[in-house]
């Protein structure tokens, strides 16, 4: 009974925290003079209401998964990764380059060769902090960050001026060996969607890493670096080599987050691809309490809210669409909040109410 | 009329009950002891009172009025003020930031006022001989001293009634008495005063009322002048404490720690161990002897891996330890149980396997055997008594006592020859302590090397084959126990006897 009760405040909290966030951002809505129904009703039977909007929605949500494992692994280890943008970058442009130049290799090879590249270029852009905090200690989040900026600018230089298409801002298309099949070419529905194979293997990812955090030594090891250092120092972890070893790992996720784009869509890098892809990550790593599994499930949130907003767009401006978004955003996590203590202030009284009786 | 009364005082804990249906009265201008058992809930009750929880069920009056305490600035408006079992300071803050913090004096442009502030402290650290030097940051003065400062700050907040959580298992023998003054000046001023605590002879000098607790429920209140110590041990636990079980003689023949001539770094830089040359043997309990802070903090950690040493060799058994990085092979019951021996946030059955992860026993490969570990886990929460019995509850929900008997339980079920035993029976309850001193002479009767650190010479007495006294870093004498004396250690340990050159 207890453990039922507590499922359901569980369910019923993010859910009563959606329907205040959407009713709140409906007030704006109706402040410029819109029918908040209409565009809601459009948001929803866009998003939702058809296999084609479900397949943009999960689009959308594939790199976010894996640029949220990115930062949540870290965060576990009690580490802020705020290079997940760079990562991915590094990560796609090394795909779309191996995707190209190893293009006379078979399929069988090719694939796996790509995936390794992208992991392998997102994990140099997350090792050299990682470095660089165990043997000096200098703090990650400045290092990530620069390390965007490196990513951005080398990135460019290499797009604009080595690697590229003439009179465009991106790289030549990859073989088709080295394409990720659409989920269209599996489920008819889903026609015209870019939703690709790579939503697999980032909900692999995730239950992957449920595992290794959860399930394994190392995992526990990780864990407790990032709950006190100290003693995990006492209990003969090596934590150097976990900050190391964490980063390494999620810019390597952050890296798998480009196989969306370059392989599974348009089969080429192009800047500025990412729309902002490993910041979100952060927020969604956040909101879903670095939990792996609440990631899948917060960036498919994530997903219906970018992509709804781009369908409402011939409804109202698209400024408001994104301030909506960003609305939604901190009502959650606001609301979450406050449910949760009510949640409890609820408990206190059934206790007292039995003690009276 | 009752400068404190609770009634019916109910909280739960999910669907554990911690306090249940309590009433506790304390009339204005006492000295009210509180005690029971590690998890009695007397920590939880004192919570309550100060805002920190709030009750599930219950009423509080103070002198008579009821009042809502929602949280713990409306005690402190009330007058109610408390010193927890564990501080609330903030580190790099200065002695004065820290006491004003929450009750800052600015003037009206809304800027501080440090020195009106420094000069009021001093003026009250002297009325009440509490010393301390208000630009001291809290991250460098000792366990005493902080505890002078959270004082001080109840007091210039002007609390008229003051709760202290176990006050005293972090202090020295003299602060102790130095406490005890403190508080005998303020109840003589009319403030009213409640202190946990475990030691039943503190609670006979100092109170003038005892209120017992077991089980989250009131046992009884006495008036200390016709009670027994015999009386409340029955009470709080219901049943007499056996004597220690026995030493079994014991030929050692090998050394298992060799510490030859080791010097070590303090935190600020100054060499805190100075050539400590200390063997100990197989089947033997060697105790540390000395006031607090004369470098054995400092030694365990060298021991245990956790500090650099500059000079000198260590070895445990066949290995020897590098200066810089430490290694495993040792149960270590650390002194500061919330910074090393604990991860707060992790579970009980985490918390068992801390340090043992990499063993064989609870891994297969790189996976953790979660069945073998339960197993492991539930024997050890039964032996050593830990409650609640609760393997998914995090070590944050404990009492302080059952979170010592966690640190305790898994380091002494370790299977290494080494154990260093660092005031292993802080904050817990006399049937504990008990416990674990049994379990230490049994461990040395299997024939482990024990090195034991106490601030109670008498814990060390009756544990210790030898005992060693540091005084300012060095070890200034080794004794057989059955040579010597408390008053003889004494003398060591204050410096007023030194080494014989
Ligand atoms: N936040 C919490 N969640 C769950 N259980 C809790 C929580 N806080 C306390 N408890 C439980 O309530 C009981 C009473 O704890 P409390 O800290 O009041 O004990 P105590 O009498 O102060 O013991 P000690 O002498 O060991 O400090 C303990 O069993 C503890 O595990
Ligand atoms: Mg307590």
């Amino acid at each position: 009974m207890q453990t039922l009760t507590k499922l359901g405040y569980n369910i019923a909290g993010p859910v009563l925290a959606l329907i205040i966030s959407f009713a709140i951002g409906g007030i704006f809505i109706a402040i410029i003079g819109k029918d908040p129904l209409a565009v809601y009703s459009q948001f929803f039977s866009d998003t939702l209401g058809n296999a084609y909007g479900i397949g943009q929605v999960l689009f959308k949500a594939t790199p976010l998964i894996f640029t949220g494992l990115a930062s949540a692994i870290c965060f576990r280890a009690g580490l802020f990764n705020i290079g997940a943008e760079g990562q991915l970058i590094i990560g796609a442009f090394c795909i779309a380059f191996v995707g190209n130049v190893f293009g006379i290799l078979p399929a069988i090879f090719l694939l796996p060769l790509c995936i390794l590249a992208g992991f392998i270029g997102g994990a140099c852009w997350g090792i050299i902090p990682g470095l660089l905090k165990a043997t000096f200690g200098a703090h990650e989040v400045i290092n990530t960050i620069m390390m965007n900026f490196i990513a951005a600018a080398l990135v460019n230089y290499f797009v604009s001026n080595v690697f590229f298409v003439p009179a465009t801002v991106h790289t030549p298309d990859i073989v088709p060996a080295a394409h990720l099949s659409r989920l269209d070419f599996f489920f008819e529905s889903f026609h015209g969607a870019p939703v690709n194979l790579s939503l697999f293997i980032a909900i692999g990812a995730a239950l992957l890493l449920h595992v290794y955090l959860w399930k394994t030594s190392l995992g526990y090891e990780l864990r407790a670096t990032g709950l006190n250092l100290n003693a995990a120092r006492y209990a003969g972890i090596h934590v150097e080599r976990h900050m190391i070893g964490t980063l390494t790992l999620g810019g390597g996720l952050a890296g798998l987050a480009g196989m969306n784009f370059v392989m599974g869509y348009k089969h080429y890098f192009e800047l500025g691809f990412s729309e902002g892809a490993g910041f979100i990550g952060i927020a969604v790593a956040l909101l879903a309490r670095n939990n792996p599994i609440g990631i899948v499930l917060t960036s498919i949130f994530f997903g219906i809210l970018q992509y709804g907003s781009l369908t409402i767009n011939t409804i109202v401006p698209k400024e408001l669409a994104n301030i909506l978004q960003a609305i939604v955003i901190l009502c959650i996590i606001v609301l979450s909040k406050v449910i949760d203590r009510h949640m409890v202030r609820l408990q206190k009284q059934s206790v007292a109410a039995e003690v009276h009786a | 009329m009752y400068a404190v009364e609770m009634q019916h005082i109910t909280k739960r804990f999910g669907h554990f009950t911690a306090n249940h249906q309590v009433d506790f009265q304390v009339h204005e201008g006492e000295i009210h002891a509180l005690i029971g058992e590690n998890g009695a809930g007397k920590s939880t009750l004192m919570r309550i009172l100060y805002g920190f929880y709030t009750p599930d069920a219950g009423q509080i009056y103070i002198n008579g009025r009821e009042v809502k305490i929602q949280k713990p600035s409306d005690a402190i408006t009330l007058g109610v003020g408390m010193v927890h079992q564990h501080f609330m300071l903030i580190p790099p803050l200065t002695v004065t930031e820290n006491i004003i913090l929450g009750k800052e004096e600015t003037n009206r442009l809304g800027i501080l006022n440090l020195p009106l502030a420094a000069k009021q402290l001093t003026e009250l650290s002297q009325t009440y001989r509490l010393h301390i030097d208000p630009s001291a940051k809290i991250e460098q003065v000792s366990i005493g001293f902080q505890q002078r400062i959270e004082i001080l700050k109840i007091l210039y907040r002007n609390a008229q009634i003051i709760i202290l959580d176990e006050p005293t298992p972090i202090l020295t023998p003299q602060e102790i008495d130095d406490l005890f003054k403190v508080l005998l000046q303020l109840k003589s001023e009319g403030k009213t005063i409640i202190l946990i605590t475990h030691k039943l002879s503190e609670v006979m000098t100092i109170s003038n009322r005892i209120t017992i607790m077991r089980h989250g429920k009131i046992v009884g209140t006495r008036e200390t002048k016709s009670t027994t110590q015999t009386e409340l041990a029955r009470l709080m636990i219901g049943e007499e404490i056996g004597p220690p079980i026995s030493k079994r003689p014991f030929i050692a023949h090998k050394d298992i720690l060799i510490m030859e001539q080791v010097s070590a770094k303090g935190d600020r830089g100054v060499l805190a161990v100075r050539n400590v040359s200390l063997n100990v043997k197989e089947g033997e309990i060697i105790g540390i002897a000395g006031v607090e802070g004369n470098g054995q903090s400092e030694l365990v950690q060298v021991i245990a891996g956790l500090r650099p040493f500059q000079v000198g060799e260590i070895s445990i058994g066949s290995h020897s330890l590098s200066p810089t990085h430490g290694h495993q092979a040792l149960a270590h019951i650390p002194e500061d149980r919330l910074r090393f021996g604990l991860i707060l946030d992790f579970t009980l059955q985490e918390n068992l396997i801390l340090g043992r992860q990499q063993e064989l026993r609870f891994r297969h490969y790189y996976f953790l055997q979660d069945s073998e570990t339960r197993s492991y886990s539930s024997e050890l929460i039964h032996s050593f008594d830990i409650r609640p019995e609760e393997l998914s509850l995090p070590a944050r929900n404990f009492s302080g006592g059952n979170q010592q008997k966690i640190v305790v339980a898994r380091e002494l079920s370790k299977n290494v020859p080494l154990i260093v035993a660092s005031q292993p029976t802080r904050g817990l309850d006399i049937r504990a302590i008990d416990f674990i001193h049994n379990s230490l002479i049994s461990e040395r009767n299997k024939g482990k090397a024990i090195l034991l650190v106490s601030s109670d010479l008498g814990e060390i007495l009756k544990l210790s084959d030898r005992i060693a006294v540091m005084y300012e870093g060095e070890i200034t004498k080794v004794f057989l126990t059955a040579d010597t004396d408390e008053r003889e250690i004494g003398m060591y340990m204050t410096g007023a006897k030194k080494k014989s050159a």
